[in-house]
């Protein structure tokens, strides 16, 4: 089949077809920057919560957890915490997770482990917040179950 | 050896390797954390081993390029490099940086080295990856500009070949999308959206073309084949690459809070990126089998064949397991993907490396015809050694992922088992899963003591 198709014609498969490709992306690409503010509430993404994300980012979290499926896979999904630890209970949950964050490491025998963080209430509150925003993000209600 | 300036990338060359060493060693040890979480923490908890795991491999690939780069281009132009200087102040203002920054990783708590580098004023941390300083970011931009630049110098001082343009237009490109890591914004799904464009429009469209680029010069130099009928090879796999894999992007904004419209186009454009993986086989097996030569560095070719087929196998086959939405809604971020995330890496990218590096060391080292029979033979082994102990790893990871997805996924709220119960009944799996890694970490050993087998004296 191959030996039909001469250098020229490969090169202007690659060239028109690329090209092609090149501009659907960029299309795509604007039309989804457009939506993403309405997908993920973005007038919802609050002092609180954007001091939140930081937080995450600082310290790493993503190097352990997913968020949304993407991170890393040694310790539980957290897109969806709000919904799991806190039953979606804003001050449920905030208390869950000042509990959870001030009790690490937990002290159970060769169980992976979550390091000690060091965080103030305000950032330990904003980082609820971030984490409640990220739950209600609109994601074609992934994951399946609330185990995540 | 043609030109004297190839020199410059033995260093690069051999940086690349300790850099290959120390990611697995890193690699095992956070495997045994899965298994024993109180292994080295707090000393060392999983995710700073994780971040230097993942940032060597980066890095080591970069430097294979680099490496790679230096070696192929005089041939190609048919000069000396632009400025061999150049490189090699490259090559040692990379070095500082990296090892600076994995030193920052090791020593410094994250959130330290966040103040220290002064995050804030330009907030790109924290992100898989993606999680060097800023400043190191900047750095990596330096140095690759100046690598781009050397090569462009070359080039159009000199003879073009369709090998050195499709280099160069993956280099740009791997330099275009890397300005993606600059991007911050408050709202995460912003982030997220854009940190695709580094990740997967590296390695599934610019990098596959300086893969395809190197692995055409390796063919090219081994087999003697006519430039034409490898150069229209080339464009193909190229096109593909291209069509597929720009709107194939979208098999990563399936469930990450992006428009629905990429459920589909991400799984229709990205069930066709397997196509330029699987050419790539093809491409190697019909040079080879019309070959005119009969190159003495029979070992480099055996990499060649295997960069083709377990890249193919990596990214095509294990790409594919879970690149229609409906399945990824399963699989999405489970240890499936880090079966994939594994042997694709190292049978296309790190693959590669190994490819150039057997083929162009040995003549760098004054050995025109390749390492002597039984330096081969030696080769040969840590080969095999890490081809199956990267597939045995793969493997174990995938049943890993589908016991997993199994448990954790598919039930219903009430019926799914939590995270943390169902990665405790994955433990015999994970110690299988070291084990291969152990093997893979045992053949790069055998690989680096192939190096120093010596000629056997003939008597007479
Ligand atoms: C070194 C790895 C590591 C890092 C970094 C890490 N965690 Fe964890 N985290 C864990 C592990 C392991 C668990 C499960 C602990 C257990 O169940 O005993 C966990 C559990 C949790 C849980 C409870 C989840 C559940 O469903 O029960 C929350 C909430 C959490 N982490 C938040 C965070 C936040 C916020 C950060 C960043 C500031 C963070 N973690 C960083 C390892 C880590
Ligand atoms: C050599 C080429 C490739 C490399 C190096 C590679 C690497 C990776 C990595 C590292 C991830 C995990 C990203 C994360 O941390 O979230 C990933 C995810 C993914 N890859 Fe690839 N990949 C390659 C090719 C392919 C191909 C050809 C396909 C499809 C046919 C594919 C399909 C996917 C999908 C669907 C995911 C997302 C999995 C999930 O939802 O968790 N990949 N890839
Ligand atoms: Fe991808």
């Amino acid at each position: 089949m191959t030996e039909r198709i001469t250098k020229d014609m490969a090169r202007n498969i690659y060239f028109g077809g690329g090209l092609f490709a090149i501009l659907v992306f960029v299309g795509l690409t604007f039309d989804t920057v457009k939506q993403i503010p309405k997908l993920s509430h973005a007038s919802k993404i609050t002092k609180s919560v954007a001091l939140g994300k930081k937080v995450w980012e600082n310290n790493d979290c993503v190097g352990c957890h997913t968020l949304m499926g993407e991170g890393a896979y040694y310790a539980p999904e957290l897109g969806n915490a709000f919904k799991r630890l806190g039953g979606g209970d804003e001050a449920a949950f905030k208390a869950y997770l000042a509990g959870w964050m001030a009790a690490q490491p937990l002290h159970v025998k060769n169980r992976r482990k979550m390091p000690q963080f060091h965080l103030t209430p305000t950032q330990v509150n904003n980082l609820a917040d971030f984490l409640i925003w990220t739950s209600r993000v609109n994601n074609q209600d992934w994951p399946p179950n609330i185990q995540g | 050896m043609k030109y004297s300036s190839q020199m410059v990338a033995k260093p690069y060359f051999i940086f690349a390797l300790i850099l290959l060493a120390g990611e697995i060693l890193f690699g095992i040890t956070m495997s045994i954390q899965y298994i024993y979480g109180d292994f080295l923490f707090p000393m060392l908890p999983f995710n700073v081993l994780r971040m230097v795991h993942v940032n060597l491999l980066i890095v080591l690939l970069l430097f294979g390029f680099m490496g790679a780069t230096y070696y192929l281009i005089p041939e190609e132009a048919e000069r000396e490099l632009w400025s061999p200087l150049l490189a090699k102040i490259t090559f040692w203002v990379f070095v500082v940086a990296g090892v600076l920054t994995i030193l920052g990783y090791l020593f410094v708590p994250y959130a330290e080295l966040t103040k220290l580098t002064m995050n804030d004023l330009w907030p790109t941390m924290g992100r898989e990856f993606l999680e060097q300083p800023t400043i190191t970011k900047l750095g990596i931009v330096l140095v690759v500009v100046s690598y781009i630049f050397n090569v462009t110098m070359t080039v159009i001082k000199g003879r073009t070949t369709t090998i050195s343009i499709i280099l160069l237009t993956g280099l740009f490109g791997l330099a275009f999308f890397f300005l993606f890591a600059f991007e911050f914004s408050d709202n995460m799904i912003t982030d997220k959206f854009f940190w695709w464009f580094v990740v997967h429009l590296w390695v599934e469209a610019t990098w596959e073309l300086i893969l395809g680029a190197l692995l055409a010069f390796v063919l090219v130099k081994l087999t003697g084949v006519d430039r034409e009928h490898i150069d229209k090879w080339l464009y193909l796999i190229i096109a593909m690459t291209l069509i597929a894999g720009l709107a194939g992007t979208g098999h990563h904004f399936f469930y990450i809070g992006l428009p629905g419209y990429w459920l589909w186009i991400g799984s229709i454009a990205s069930a066709a990126e397997p196509i330029p993986f699987f050419l790539m086989i093809l491409f190697a097996y019909n040079m080879i089998k019309n070959r005119r030569i009969q190159d003495d560095n029979k070992i480099a070719l055996t990499w060649a064949k295997g960069t083709a087929v377990v890249g193919f196998l990596g990214a095509g086959v294990w790409g594919f397991m879970h690149t229609l939405a409906p399945v990824d809604y399963y699989t999405h971020g489970t240890q499936l993907t880090a079966a994939h995330a594994h042997l694709s890496f190292f049978g296309a990218y790190v693959m590669i490396c190994f490819t150039l590096i057997s083929y162009a060391m040995p003549i760098l080292r004054g050995r025109p015809h390749g390492n002597c029979a039984k330096a081969q033979k030696v080769e040969l082994t840590s080969f095999w050694l890490m081809v199956i102990g990267m597939i045995g790893l793969t493997l174990a990871l995938t049943v890993a992922g589908v016991m997993q997805i199994e448990m954790q996924r598919i039930p219903d709220s009430a019926h799914a088992m939590a995270f943390m119960d169902v990665q405790a009944k994955l433990s015999t799996i994970y110690i299988i899963r070291s084990l291969f890694g152990v093997m893979t970490f045992v053949g790069l050993l055998v690989y680096f003591y192939s190096f120093f087998v010596k000629e056997e004296r003939v008597a007479i």
